[in-house]
């Protein structure tokens, strides 16, 4: 099954497409800055932390990743949790499938495995685009910190896959979330924007101070906490919180999406 | 043994009973034919008795089990449903191939992998098994599906009107195939709006009409009404007089020179011809005329439904 659908996503051209489009985003930053740095006589308006960071290798990776994660990442949760099974529905096969007979329940796990395993793929590709171009154009030095401190090599890497692996978790919620919607409609494209949808208005929302109250309970409210990593000593408080509300999200979405699956018509 | 039995089976939406307290059994090793026109409910019933829907009332038992938890019955089941779907960016082999993978355990896997060149050769599409199902043609996508139906040695067929969209040959081709698959043992349950159809190759059909049953029995109890007769005359006021005073011939709509009579029991061609070619009538052409789905309906509704 797991195998089946990474040969599914690897024959279609979308899957290319986004691998694309989000691989070159730290290539691009790293051309940038190298075609035009930061110009040392404006250093009065940059704060030096991001002077002394933009011309080491390390820098793209982690940029790159901050970068996808408001509006790429939505994207691939949308393609890869939200399509799942409505996208099935629409071109016919998922009645083929389920007469295999391929369990509902199995079907949605599955699915939802292979959505994480896809999104983990697509983060592990950023960061590596990212560190291949910045370290051929710029090299690798040690990493300072928001704390002042400054991080080796080797253990500023760890931090950055440290960081992607959080940020896949943190988007666990959201692919929960598509998932539930893929079992509720019959249209791909339908419950690929509804999820980016969801995803990108819990970003707004998030930003509106007077909503205050609900912000610790939207689901992308944990997702900026991977900067945390980056102090010294490493705050765990926000990663915490965005675990916790991810696994919340996973677990009622997950449950949802199973219980509305298995008693549904497939009419498809 | 029976493949496929339904107990009143019933599915309403909102408030229109589709498939209305349907009793259906079908045989092992049985080619049965489930006739009726779009709409009568024959692809609601065949998504129930797949698990794809679930009824509002009644039930259904596939291979001797009941719907809920029926995993081992439809592994043995081969279907179509609707039309046949696939993924259009992969080739007829590599959806065979992502279709077998699907559901099963290891041995089953396997078993159903080695069998995709059989079934390929057998849907006669060996040499476009590489091509991406984007490229075929709806003929070449409806053998694909009778292919994948056929992919786990099923010891029970559902097709959804198969032949949908097959040229005459391919069409003969798939009845002669199920057919063969039924001679074989294999229970054939096949969907179709087409009479002659299902007449050609049943052991067995029932008729669907607004999700009742109104009919069953081997095609050839079918035409309840009788043989219908076509026929051309020089004079057709004087062929009516005598027609009307033939018994067992009862007269049908007719235009012009031409009229349509049904023959009820003993009366045959033959005597029709000899009675109006004695009163003087030149009679050009004679011909029996086969009833359509439509005129099978419309006698079985007038009637009330007959049971062969």
């Amino acid at each position: 099954m797991f195998r089946v659908e990474l040969t599914k996503a690897a024959r279609r051209w979308r899957t290319w497409l986004l691998a694309a489009a989000m691989g070159g985003i730290p290539i691009l930053i790293v051309i940038a800055i190298k075609v035009s740095p930061p110009n040392p006589g404006t250093a009065e308006d940059a704060p030096p932390f991001l002077l002394q960071i933009v011309r080491n290798g390390l820098f793209a990776p982690l940029t790159g990743l901050a970068v996808i994660q408001p509006f790429f990442l939505p994207l691939a949760t949308g393609l890869f949790a939200g399509d799942s099974i409505a996208g099935e529905a629409q071109g016919g096969t998922l009645r083929y499938l389920l007469v295999r007979p391929v369990r509902r329940g199995r079907l949605v796990l599955a699915k939802y495995g292979v959505a994480m395993a896809l999104l983990a793929l697509m983060l592990v590709w950023v960061a590596v685009c990212g560190a291949v171009a910045g370290g051929a154009v710029f090299g690798f030095e040690p990493l300072p910190t928001l704390s002042g401190t400054t991080l080796s090599v080797g253990g500023a890497s760890l931090r950055i896959a440290a960081a992607a692996g959080y940020m896949l978790l943190a988007a666990s919620g959201v692919a929960a979330v598509g998932m539930f919607v893929s079992t509720l409609t019959d249209s791909g494209p339908g419950a690929t924007v509804a999820t980016v949808i969801l995803a990108i208005a819990s970003q707004i929302l998030d930003n509106i101070p007077s909503l205050g109250a609900i912000h610790p309970y939207l689901p992308t409210h944990g997702w900026l906490a991977f900067t945390d990593l980056f102090r010294f000593p490493v705050e765990w408080g926000g990663m915490r919180g965005g675990l916790v509300v991810s696994v919340a999200y996973t677990a009622v979405f997950l449950t949802a999406a199973l219980l509305s699956f298995g008693r549904r018509d497939v009419v498809a | 043994m029976t493949a496929l039995v339904t107990r009143g089976l019933t599915k309403r939406y909102r408030d229109v009973n589709v498939v209305d307290g349907l009793d259906l059994s079908v045989d092992r090793g049985e080619l049965y034919g489930f006739l009726g026109p779009n709409g009568a409910g024959k692809t609601t019933t065949i998504r129930m008795a797949l698990g794809l829907i679930f009824p509002t009332g009644g039930e259904v038992e596939l291979l001797g089990e009941r719907v809920s938890g029926r995993a081992a019955a439809l592994r043995r089941t081969g279907a179509m449903i609707e039309e046949p779907a696939f993924y259009k960016f992969l080739s007829g082999r590599r959806n065979l191939e992502a279709f077998a993978r699907a559901g099963g355990d290891g041995g089953e896997v396997k078993r159903r992998l080695s069998r995709i060149d059989d079934v390929l050769a057998l849907v006669g599409l060996a040499r476009a098994a590489n091509k991406r199902v984007k490229a075929y043609s709806q003929g070449m996508r409806q053998r694909l599906g009778i292919a994948l139906a056929l992919l786990g040695e099923p010891e029970m067929l559902v097709l959804d009107e198969p032949t949908n969209g097959l040229d005459p040959a391919g069409m003969r081709e798939v009845r002669q195939l199920l057919r063969r698959l039924a001679d074989d043992g294999t229970t054939v349950f096949v969907s179709s709006h087409l009479l002659a159809e299902v007449e050609a190759m049943c052991d067995r059909v029932g008729v669907l009409s607004r999700g009742k049953l109104i009919a069953e029995g081997p095609p050839g109890n079918l035409r309840g009404g009788g043989e219908h007769l076509r026929i051309e005359v020089d004079d057709p006021q004087r062929a009516a007089g005598v027609l009307r005073g033939l018994p067992e011939v009862e007269p049908a709509a007719g235009e012009g020179r031409i009229l349509r009579v049904r023959l009820d029991g003993a009366a045959t061609a033959a005597g029709v011809n000899a009675a109006l070619v004695s009163a003087g009538v030149g009679v050009g052409a004679l011909m029996p005329e086969r009833d359509s789905l439509e005129d099978v309906f419309l006698s079985l509704v007038e009637d009330g439904g007959v049971q062969g």
